[in-house]
């Protein structure tokens, strides 16, 4: 079995694991540093339930090596709340009823963080557009678009 | 977890030469996003990888002095997409990369990556084919320049030896100043889908709606991308109307040789072929400032 | 009300937007073993031999266990309640794993190893020769003279049912017209995003637990205990999270294995995940189902007769069975009763993925059929459409001859009315925007024809749907209420969570009833057959209408409590007293007279009156309530391209009173969506030479993405359905049913062209096309 140890920041933390190289930065993310927050829906990257932040852009953690993110700042679902406060753009989620069984959220969330941060005026193609690499079964997208519009406005 | 049964980091393409010389099984991986989810359908087993992950070396875009662009293989399509060269001097490209897959594919899934796998559906390769790109490779040896049209050599077959890489692809100043072009990609969903067929024009006219230059090109209407170079020298010098669409619609068909598969059948891809490159051809056109009668 | 209709917050919202919400995946200990499932790569027969030393062998795998290995009796799986009448239990066709093949990925062997990556190596070193026959993958096939049977002594049939309603030939003898067609509908997979998953480990006392992301608990329970042979209450259940249902975990799919396992390894704790592809091959489908129907029409547009004959495709094992085609049949004369009619319906076994519940449980099928017919026949006639359904729609007052349920709430007119309304139809039609085909007998020509390659037009279909499953299967719930020292209630319930908002309806009611802010209601989210009561589970639409009656029970029973103890205290008879916002008043001014909490405390600890306030109640409710309502569709096909946009889409819906309309709209929109993709683009594709599945996985397999849905608007009619709490009827899979109908009659209507079949996605409409010219 090859390792690496990798020195990445989760959240805002700096992290030191010892990776098995033939592991994806999801099984790390879930097993060893215990973000369950971060969801399996395909492992193909065709679902985006396990969508993270890599230096800022959305990825599918499923089918990226775990050893790439050595030097990286990674962002999950858990670090999008402040000291325990929910960001305007996860109360939007609660707000609007863009949450179902809530498997596909924290993926949608990361997504929808992309683009709040990319600092692009966007429109609602715009946001369509950028959550169209994450999938969901119960809510038509229709309240998930409409979360990611509110908090635009509410300008988080 | 991947059966990775090795593994290699290059930190140049040389040290990625060496590895691949050193290891006659290994390949080389750049964002993954086809070979991770090959091998998690068992398609490829126990793979022996170099990655060339993230190296600086072949990525980035850069404008040469003599005008031609250079796109590092291991850029990826959100930074095709986005970057201002691109999208000042050959927009078809990014609006190519732009049907890929989604956001999160495009922020991994490399040019490089998508020309090397051979596959007749990739979303760049037409308007690639259409632009005469030159694909940079690099061997122990040094140095070769090829255009991507004699690249493909079957499915899933390209004119890479084991021990080359793939570094740059090359868009010189001939192919791409004062042309405009439409990529069009069927599927059957709007995101995250393979093409049924994927459909570029590029074309240069004059003030008289002359058609000065015209390319076409194909995805998945061949087991390889494919140019239609009958279809193209017939356009050359006419002037645009509906009639000439309907023409290079026939004459595009006659060109392309499509399958069958569970995907879709051949006739309606032939169909597919039809309809597309008038409609390409016709965006194109405009794009290239022509005006419909 | 001061919380029934109102747009509470789903209460778990914000554990899931923090990725705190615990699913089984996120519950495994760290000492948990991996299982993996040895799956055939043939669809139909037997494993002549098979050889796993070399997998036994890998170091870190625990155990490999084939089908020589486990109990001999056969089980049913499908989430029904248990009966006591044989004659009508679920069939019990299925070993833990089997050496007869019956479709392909069917479980031949199971490895239990250290890990995942170790438990797939392990797979590949398994090694299996089979004897193979053809796969059978349509209804011909299997009912052909010397068709090879899946199960013995079956012929492939699981069931042949039928009813007449009247004298239907007669009827038919005294129709002006006779119209007949023909429907398919396809395999879709439910697509939930948590694939299936559970953990199961035994504990000291010999007691097996499995945590399970399912929509039946304690169906779990007992059918995992009919395939171990162990008692019952030797198993225990618990479901956290759950990642979605639609019907794909109403269904015992993999626990009963994953308890053999752990068993198999000492109690230890193993873990049963299925990847998306397995999922989608190897858990449920929905039943593909051919229809033959017939109707007999006055000049009038009076429908006097219809006939309806199915056969529905079940895959590999019974599961749900014929109960869905039943189902279906069931209800095919609900919204237009007033005829005679006759159903026929054979459900097949076929080397297919085993077909069980999926979100309308047949109506979905049987709708497209029926809605279709309906708008073609009105087409032949002239007749407006919508005026045709007029004519013939369910009354209120209506008793069903089959069932004995009344309609007692009926909206469907209004629900029709609105939905006009909104996509302006009559407007549109006017303008011709749609319909272009050449008039079939004595249409008139309102319209002009569209000529160019771009062509709109405008489509509808109703449905009616059931609340519940009575009288066919039990309905029975349970509710716990516990009244906390501060004036807080816990409430337990059976009824499943899977993501629909139960939780958040359940707890708006016992708010209502009891007098508190929703706040202070606290759900155990969790079912845990050890703690929770009994409930059947998520399906059939039953859990606000069928749960929410013990709900609503429990909570009438802890205010009738709260109000006697006191009266005890304060010496007010209960009869004048009421719990408003907490605070007990005077019914007669609303004066406040005690808090709630004040009560509660000394409900806890009174040293002469202390005995803590509980409700614990079982409801039986052997009533049932149709729901009711529409799509309108507008659509815009590209002839050149093969392509439908949905341009517009409205789902109106009676669902009698809307509890919360947030959470309500969500719903719709999650169904809409499905029905979307089941009209135009899911499909389910088999190799037909070798019965192997092509497309399972969600690159090739075209689940809708956020791209492809347009925007879905929603709308309610709201009636009061007597027998419903509060008022309420069905409304988790009606959004799902009419849209495929309603699309397909708008394509219709753009171009003439009849889709008998689904999907209509871009093949069909090439294929259609050519042959109608119209390409």
């Amino acid at each position: 079995m090859m390792t690496k140890k990798i020195t990445m920041r989760v959240n805002g933390r700096e992290v030191v694991v010892e990776v098995d190289i033939r592991e994806s930065l999801l099984e790390v993310l879930r097993g060893r540093l215990n973000l369950k927050g971060v969801k399996k829906g395909c492992s193909v990257g065709e679902c985006g339930a396990c969508t993270v932040l890599i230096n800022g852009e959305p990825i599918d953690s499923c089918i990226y090596l775990a050893v790439w993110t050595d030097g990286k700042e990674i962002r999950t679902i858990e670090g999008e709340e402040t000291g325990g406060k929910l960001s305007k753009l996860q109360q939007a989620f609660v707000d609007e009823g863009a949450v179902q069984c809530g498997f596909c959220t924290p993926g949608f969330i990361m997504s929808a963080r992309a683009l709040l941060d990319s600092g692009k005026k966007l429109t609602r193609q715009d946001i369509i557009k950028g959550l169209s690499g994450n999938m969901c079964r119960c809510t038509g997208y229709q309240n998930i678009i409409r979360a990611v519009e509110r908090a635009i406005e509410d300008k988080v | 977890m991947y059966n990775i049964t090795k593994y290699y980091e290059a930190h140049s393409v040389r040290e990625a030469i060496e590895l691949l010389q050193a290891n006659p099984k290994a390949r080389l991986i750049a964002g993954g996003s086809d070979l991770l989810i090959k091998m998690h359908q068992g398609k490829i087993e126990a793979a022996e990888l170099i990655s060339i992950h993230n190296l600086p070396e072949i990525s980035g875009i850069s404008l040469e002095p003599d005008g031609t662009i250079i796109i590092g293989a291991g850029t990826t399509f959100s930074q095709i997409a986005n970057h201002p060269v691109i999208k000042e001097h050959i927009p078809v490209l990014a609006e190519a990369v732009e049907t890929i897959g989604g956001p999160q594919v495009r922020n991994v899934g490399t040019i490089g990556g998508n020309i090397c796998n051979g596959s007749t559906s990739s979303d760049t390769a037409p308007t690639l084919f259409a632009s005469n790109a030159g694909l940079r490779i690099q061997g122990a040896s040094g140095t070769r320049v090829i255009e991507i049209t004699d690249f493909y050599q079957g499915p899933g077959r390209v004119d890479l030896q084991h021990d080359e890489v793939l570094t740059a692809v090359l868009l010189s100043t001939d192919n791409y100043r004062g042309f405009a072009g439409h990529y069009i990609k069927y599927s059957m969903r709007k995101a995250m889908d393979i093409a049924t067929l994927g459909c570029a024009v590029v074309c240069k006219i004059t003030v008289q709606a002359v058609i000065e230059d015209f390319r076409l090109a194909f995805g998945v209407a061949a087991p390889t991308p494919v140019r239609c170079r009958k279809t193209e020298t017939m356009v050359k010098g006419r002037t645009f109307s509906e009639e000439l669409l309907l023409e290079v619609g026939k004459s595009a068909v006659a060109e392309v040789n499509p399958r069958t598969s569970w995907r879709a059948s051949r006739e309606f891809r032939l169909h597919l072929v039809e309809e597309l490159s008038k409609r390409a051809f016709k965006q194109a056109f405009i794009r290239a400032g022509g005006k419909l009668q | 009300m001061q919380a029934i209709g109102k747009n509470v917050r789903r209460i778990d919202a914000v554990a899931k937007v923090r990725g705190q919400a615990k699913y089984v995946d996120d519950l495994t200990t760290k000492d948990v073993l991996v299982a993996k499932v040895f799956r055939s790569t043939i669809a139909n027969g037997w494993v002549k031999r098979i050889d796993t030393s070399k997998a036994a062998a890998l170091p870190g795998v625990e155990a490999v266990v084939t089908y020589e290995d486990v109990p001999k009796h056969t089980f049913p799986t499908a989430g029904h309640p248990y009966t006591k009448d044989p004659e009508h239990q679920d069939v019990a066709d299925r070993n833990l794993l089997t050496r007869r093949v019956r479709f392909y990925g069917d479980e031949i062997a199971a490895v239990v190893a250290v890990d995942e990556f170790t438990a797939e190596q392990a797979l590949k070193l398994i090694e299996v020769e089979y004897e193979e026959y053809e796969p059978i993958l349509t209804a011909e096939d299997a009912l052909k003279e010397g068709a090879v049977e899946i199960h013995q002594g079956t012929k492939n049939i699981i069931d042949h049912t039928g009813y007449e309603l009247g004298d239907v030939a007669a009827a038919f003898a005294g129709a002006d017209y006779i119209f007949e067609d023909e429907f398919k509908t396809s395999i879709v997979q439910h697509c939930q995003l948590e694939n299936h998953i559970s953990y199961a480990y035994v504990e000291s006392d010999g007691r097996i637990v499995i945590i399970t992301s399912t929509q039946i608990p304690h169906i779990v329970r007992r059918i995992a205990g009919q395939a171990l042979g162990v008692p019952w209450g030797k198993i225990r259940v618990i479901k956290p999270c759950v990642g979605g249902g639609f019907g794909s975990r109403q269904d015992v799919v993999q626990e009963p294995l994953n308890a053999f396992l752990s068993l198999t390894v000492h109690g230890r704790p193993v873990k049963l995940e299925y990847s998306r592809e397995e999922c989608m091959i190897a858990s449920r489908v929905r039943h593909a189902i051919d229809f033959k129907i017939k109707t007999g029409v006055k000049k009038d547009g009076t429908i006097v007769a219809r006939e309806l004959q199915a056969i529905s495709l079940n895959g590999g094992y019974a599961s749900h069975g014929h109960a869905v085609v039943s189902n279906a049949g069931a209800k095919f004369s609900h919204l237009y009763p007033y005829n005679a009619s006759k159903f026929d319906a054979t459900t097949v076994y076929t080397t297919a993925p085993v077909a069980g519940a999926m979100r309308g449980y047949g109506i979905p099928q049987v709708t497209f059929a029926v809605e279709s017919h309906l708008d073609d026949i009105a087409r032949s006639l002239g007749l407006d459409p919508i005026e045709f359904r007029l004519k013939n729609l369910v009354q209120q007052g209506y008793v069903d001859p089959l069932s004995g349920i009344r309609v007692d709430s009926c909206g469907i007119r209004e629900c029709i009315a609105r939905g006009k309304e909104l996509i302006r139809w009559d407007e549109k039609k006017a303008q011709g925007k749609g319909n272009t085909a050449p008039a079939e007998r004595g249409r008139p020509q309102l319209k002009k024809e569209q000529t160019g390659t771009v062509r709109r037009g405008l489509g509808m279909a109703c449905f009616s749907y059931t609340s519940g499953t009575h009288p066919v299967g039990l309905e029975i719930a349970g509710a716990r209420l516990v009244l906390n020292q501060d004036g807080s209630v816990q409430l337990q319930i059976g009824a499943a969570e899977i993501g629909q908002g139960s939780d958040t309806v359940f707890a708006q009611m016992t708010a209502e009833t009891i007098g508190i802010p929703v706040e202070m209601v606290h759900v155990l989210s969790t079912q845990d057959t050890d703690l929770t009561p009994f409930d059947t589970g998520a399906y059939a639409s039953r859990q606000t209408y069928i749960s929410g009656m013990a709900v609503v029970k429990a909570a009438e029973e802890i205010k009738a409590r709260v109000l006697n103890y006191a009266s005890g205290m304060t010496g007010i008879p209960a009869g004048s007293m009421d719990i408003i916002n907490a605070m007990l008043v005077h019914k007669h001014n609303g004066e406040q007279i005690i808090s709630l909490a004040d009560v509660a405390l000394d409900s806890y600890y009174d040293r002469d009156s202390a005995s803590p306030i509980t409700a614990d109640v079982s409801n039986n409710a052997r009533i049932n309530a149709l729901s009711f309502g529409c799509t309108f569709a507008e659509v815009e096909v590209d002839l050149a391209t093969c392509k439908v946009e949905v341009l517009k889409i409205y789902n109106v819906h009676d669902a009698g009173r809307i509890i919360n309309p947030q959470l309500a709209e969500a719903q719709i929109h999650g169904g809409v969506s499905m029905g979307l993709g089941y009209a135009l683009s899911e499909q389910l594709l088999f190799d037909p030479k070798t019965g192997k599945p092509l497309n399972n996985n969600l690159l090739d397999y075209k689940l809708p993405t956020v791209m492809d849905i347009p925007e879905i608007s929603t709308s309610f009619v709201e009636t009061y359905e007597p027998s419903g709490p509060y008022g309420c009827k069905s409304l988790g899979e009606t959004p799902a049913i009419s849209p495929a109908p309603a699309i397909r009659n708008a394509i219709l209507d753009a171009t003439g062209i009849k889709f008998n079949e689904l999907p209509i996605n871009p093949h069909s409409l090439f294929k259609k096309f050519k042959e109608a010219g119209l390409l």
